[in-house]
């Protein structure tokens, strides 16, 4: 059984509108690399403006959040809201690696504005993972463009 | 580094606007037009919801 928007994307693909369709890229390879690196799942599927756009929000946000002195969540800490916030960091990919690598947002929140850097840095992964998914979308067809 | 409130409200609905507006439409004028009503909503919500935080204080 096709749905709606399967059946909508594959006419787009017929038609050439379908960017995804034009391309050999994998779809996994797309979402991967997109997850890993903001903006490059775009970036892999010819659209550079919008994976310029995603990169600059999605890095900005990020380092904005390491700015304000964030927290960047470690897994394992026992508390769920822990690890709710770990699962967020987690959608940055290679930044949140740096971070923990450089050991960036290891300092106790003791200000507002350090507080809302921990929720900018959560908020970063967290669009990182809606703009893979995204890019997926556009490397299977079921996103027309 | 250290931000208003204001201008970090301003800062977070600019980025969430952006990616909002390139992943939840498929055309370039209709992402523009997302991207700005999701900035809009964002603003106003958080001014609306400061004040009304400072109506109900004791």
């Amino acid at each position: 059984m096709t749905t709606k928007v399967q059946a909508a994307a594959a006419a787009g693909g017929k038609m050439g509108n379908g960017d995804a369709a034009s391309t050999s890229v994998s779809p996994a390879l797309v979402l991967l690399a997109g997850w890993l690196v903001p903006g490059t799942g775009h970036l892999l599927l010819g659209k550079w403006v919008r994976a310029l756009l995603l990169m600059v929000s999605i890095m900005g946000m990020f380092a904005i959040g390491i700015a304000l002195a964030g927290k960047v969540y470690t897994p394992n800490t026992g508390e769920p809201l822990d690890m709710l916030g770990f699962a967020g960091d987690l959608g940055s990919g290679v930044l949140y690696l740096l971070a923990r690598l450089l050991g960036w947002g290891q300092a106790p929140v003791l200000v507002a504005v350090a507080d809302y850097g921990t929720k900018f840095i959560v908020v970063a992964g967290l669009l990182n993972i809606v703009a893979a998914v995204d890019a997926h979308s556009l490397a299977s067809g079921r996103k027309q463009s | 580094m250290n931000l208003s409130h204001f201008s970090a409200v301003l800062l977070f609905s600019l980025f969430t606007s952006i990616v909002f507006g390139i992943t939840q439409r498929t055309e370039p004028k209709k992402m523009v037009r997302f991207a700005a009503f999701c900035f809009v909503l964002f603003v106003a919500g958080t001014v609306a919801a400061s004040w009304a935080m400072w109506l109900i204080k004791p």
